[in-house]
């Protein structure tokens, strides 16, 4: 027990304590001049400066090159907290300890020093810690049955969160397969093993991994499911779900998208269906296709639906022109430069072929072969996706039978087809 | 070589871990040697991944052999605009991967073998790693002139690089792998691994470029089966097992279960260019318009790969102010990529006035600008 005694004059000196200091009541009688401090044997926010360990081959020092945490962080044991390089070898620096990043000793490309503090982290002192040679954990202080969990010379390795978790739910750690690393047991293999008990579907948590029992040494314990024992777990319990919401800054072509969007939808649309009857097209495209394909050219309906818009749009040339922004000009645009929208994994891409009214159904055919191909690659470029006055949507492709298109500025039309089908 | 993965060779690893073989021995002595079926880049690393996170080397060390179909491999912290030609990477369809180890950039195709030694951190040692190859490539051409650097490379003749070495150490497993050109393609290797890209500056690990040749040159009667052979034998013998070589294949999600996310992970945008340092690109566009050549300066910051700030020096009134700004607003936050770009500036166009000249003229400068990507 230490007692700090302060004289209670104008220059009071503040005594900087990293532990909780608790007001002892006795102290009272004697003097309220006097304050006598007395430490708990219970200490929290203990700060322990976390030292680069040995990294092997006698290096002394590393650079840093990127932290995977930011003070104030909470951590885990095992949780990476910085990758630091040293001459070709790339190194992931693991916390030691659970508890919450008070600290960061170095900027990234800074030089670290092997045995000098790293990061500062205030832990839980009654949650178990690392020892320096393993990273094997250490059973925490409290003394109930179910936190030991030693088999038989085989240490579990858990993290105290994890432990309490199969506490909770009387769960002997022994009997659950662990999938982290170095068959560590996560939260998501404690509830694999209670969705086994209880029958119930868990929702998909983004890490867990459902695995069978993975080669580790030879001393691994038997799959649960040999033991016959069943482990009772109320129903009511709720089962804890670890998701989490994830929040992300909408740009580039996804932020030009919307804009464009909006624009499109703030023209009237009008919009009209019918059913045509394509069963001599059918056969047409098959007795075409293979002459197309000794010229090395894959054809399919979409080259024949565009040359025909382009027919059409020769008898309704209005349908091929652009109004300049406040609704006062019309300009009739000779070209017929006919836009495929195209799916790919950026988002809705719509290439054109140029100058379809001077094109025949296999150069359309080789022309959109070649679209296709840079668009799959993320190679179109400029003028293959500007300069387009009508636009068709193809939404047969992905099975859909009806679809409502939307309008694509500048342009004044769009075209969707829906699957064939008989 | 193609590699016929059967059925008897595909070993469930759990079995081949468990059940020992004849002169095997399962205290540290222990050793096994693999080899992967796919010439996959991403794939074949993420097996490395695996092993990494999975597998106990305190009993059992494991050599892992492997070849990838062409592809340029940047190490964990540089930046691949600094170090190779992307664009002709896109032309050529040459896959490009960011491993996990440190180190510099190399190019790979088939005639260059990969070797990876996994042991735990404690027994972590390139240098003897690396005499065990030369070693391995002496005992089948003694005449072979080959050496290891105190930079981790292998020379030939005193003067050409055949392997180059980088490492990952984490936790409680640690890996060294080395590459060995036997007959790769030497002229794509050193147009590819030429950066294009002017005005970068960040701290990401710069490759340090070196004279290249291959063992093939020196003697053709090598090829790629005959080395992996040698080096897995040698392997063999000092680690006291049997030169058996089980075949693996990296898409089989029984064998390595998690394999598949990790391969996926490999592959995204976020992990090959999302994880360059932080650089700021400062440069010149010479843009030809109508009779003239303009001189634009352009500065960006890219961070996490993003475009995080943009500056474009036009001349006045080039592009009217509220579709400059429209434009940099846009291009603020996007990815440094000349897809995202492309795409990015042909959607914005559709709601711009629709004026040719002004087309033109966003045409152009978005070109040039993706020149830089």
């Amino acid at each position: 027990v230490r007692i700090h005694r302060v004289r209670s004059c104008s220059s009071i000196r503040v005594i900087k304590s990293k532990y909780v200091c608790v007001f002892d009541k006795s102290a009272l009688k004697f003097s309220h001049q006097q304050r006598l401090f007395r430490t708990s044997a219970v200490s929290c926010g203990q700060i322990v400066q976390f030292k680069l360990s040995d990294i092997g081959e006698g290096i002394t020092e590393v650079t840093v090159k990127e932290w995977y945490i930011k003070e104030g962080d909470s951590v885990s044991q095992f949780d990476s907290i910085c990758e630091v390089q040293s001459d070709k070898a790339s190194v992931t620096i693991t916390s030691r300890y659970d508890g919450v990043i008070r600290k960061l000793h170095y900027s990234i490309d800074d030089i670290a020093f092997v045995g000098k503090p790293l990061v500062d982290i205030e832990i839980d002192a009654s949650k178990g810690v690392a020892s320096e040679e393993d990273v094997v954990e250490t059973p925490p202080m409290s003394h109930e049955e179910h936190t030991h969990q030693e088999i038989k010379g085989h240490k579990t390795l858990a993290t105290p969160a994890v432990r309490r978790l199969a506490m909770e739910n009387n769960i002997k750690l022994s009997e659950v397969v662990g999938t982290g690393k170095d068959n560590r047991i996560l939260k998501e293999d404690i509830l694999n093993y209670l969705a086994k008990q209880t029958g119930a579907i868990l929702p998909p948590s983004p890490k867990a991994e459902i695995v069978p029992p993975l080669p580790k040494s030879e001393t691994v314990p038997a799959a649960p499911k040999d033991k016959a024992r069943k482990i009772p777990v109320p129903a009511s319990r709720p089962i804890v779900f670890s998701g989490k919401d994830k929040t992300e800054p909408v740009t580039g072509f996804q932020k030009a998208m919307v804009k464009t969007m909006s624009a499109a939808l703030k023209i009237p649309h009008f919009g009209y269906c019918d059913e045509i009857d394509l069963t001599q097209l059918v056969q047409l495209r098959e007795e075409l296709k293979p002459l197309a394909e000794i010229r090395g050219v894959k054809l399919s309906f979409m080259p024949f639906f565009m040359k025909a818009a382009s027919l059409g749009l020769l008898q309704y040339p209005i349908l091929n022109a652009s109004l300049d922004e406040n609704c006062q000009n019309v300009t009739y645009k000779a070209s017929h430069n006919i836009g495929v929208a195209m799916d790919t994994e950026q988002g809705l891409i719509v290439p054109n072929v140029k100058n379809v009214q001077v094109c025949s159904v296999f150069d359309i055919a080789a022309e959109l072969n070649r679209l296709q191909s840079l668009g799959s690659a993320g190679q179109l470029g400029t003028s293959d996706l500007t300069g387009g006055t009508f636009t068709l949507s193809n939404i047969g492709t992905i099975g859909g039978t009806y679809a409502k298109p939307v309008i694509l500025p500048p342009e004044v039309a769009i075209g969707a087809l829906g699957k064939i089908q008989v | 070589m193609v590699l016929q993965p059967s059925v008897t060779n595909c070993l469930r690893l759990s079995c081949v871990l468990r059940t020992p073989k004849a002169g095997f021995r399962s205290t540290a002595r222990g050793a096994l040697i693999i080899q992967s079926v796919s010439n996959d880049v991403y794939q074949n690393l993420a097996v490395e991944d695996w092993i990494h996170d999975h597998m106990d080397l305190e009993k059992r060390q494991v050599l892992f052999l492997w070849r990838n179909s062409p592809a340029v491999v940047i190490g964990r912290h540089q930046n691949p605009w600094q170090e190779c030609n992307l664009r002709l990477l896109r032309q050529k369809n040459i896959k490009l991967a960011r491993r996990r180890s440190g180190g510099g950039t190399v190019y790979h195709d088939l005639g260059n073998i990969n070797l990876t030694f996994f042991t735990t951190r404690k027994k972590y040692e390139r240098m003897e790693n690396l005499k065990l190859v030369v070693k391995a490539l002496k005992a089948l051409r003694p005449q072979l002139d080959i050496h290891v650097t105190d930079r981790y490379d292998i020379l030939l003749d005193r003067h050409y690089k055949i392997s180059g070495t980088a490492a990952k150490l984490g936790g409680k497993s640690a890996y060294h792998h080395c590459t060995l050109l036997c007959n790769a393609d030497k002229f794509v290797l050193s147009s590819v691994l030429k950066s294009p890209y002017k005005g970068l500056k960040s701290n990401a690990t710069p490759s340090v470029p070196a004279s290249v040749k291959n063992l093939f040159d020196e003697d053709p009667s090598l090829t790629s089966e005959m080395l992996l052979d040698a080096i897995a034998k040698e392997y063999a013998t000092q680690h006291q097992i049997d030169h058996h070589i089980t075949l693996i294949n990296p898409a089989d999600e029984t064998l390595l279960p998690g394999i598949n996310n990790k391969t996926k992970e490999l592959q995204t945008w976020e992990w090959v260019y999302g994880k360059t340092p932080k650089f700021s690109v400062s440069t010149c566009l010479n843009m030809a318009y109508k009779d003239s050549v303009l001189d634009v300066k352009v500065n960006m910051d890219v961070k996490h790969g993003r475009i995080e700030v943009c500056n474009i020096d036009l001349p006045e009134q080039w592009l009217p102010p509220a579709l400059y700004s429209k434009l940099v607003k846009s291009l603020t936050g996007s990815k440094f990529c000349p897809n995202e770009t492309t795409t990015l500036a042909t959607t914005l166009l559709r709601v711009c006035p629709q004026d040719d000249e002004l087309h033109s003229r966003w045409n152009l400068l978005c070109e040039n600008m993706i020149m830089l990507m």
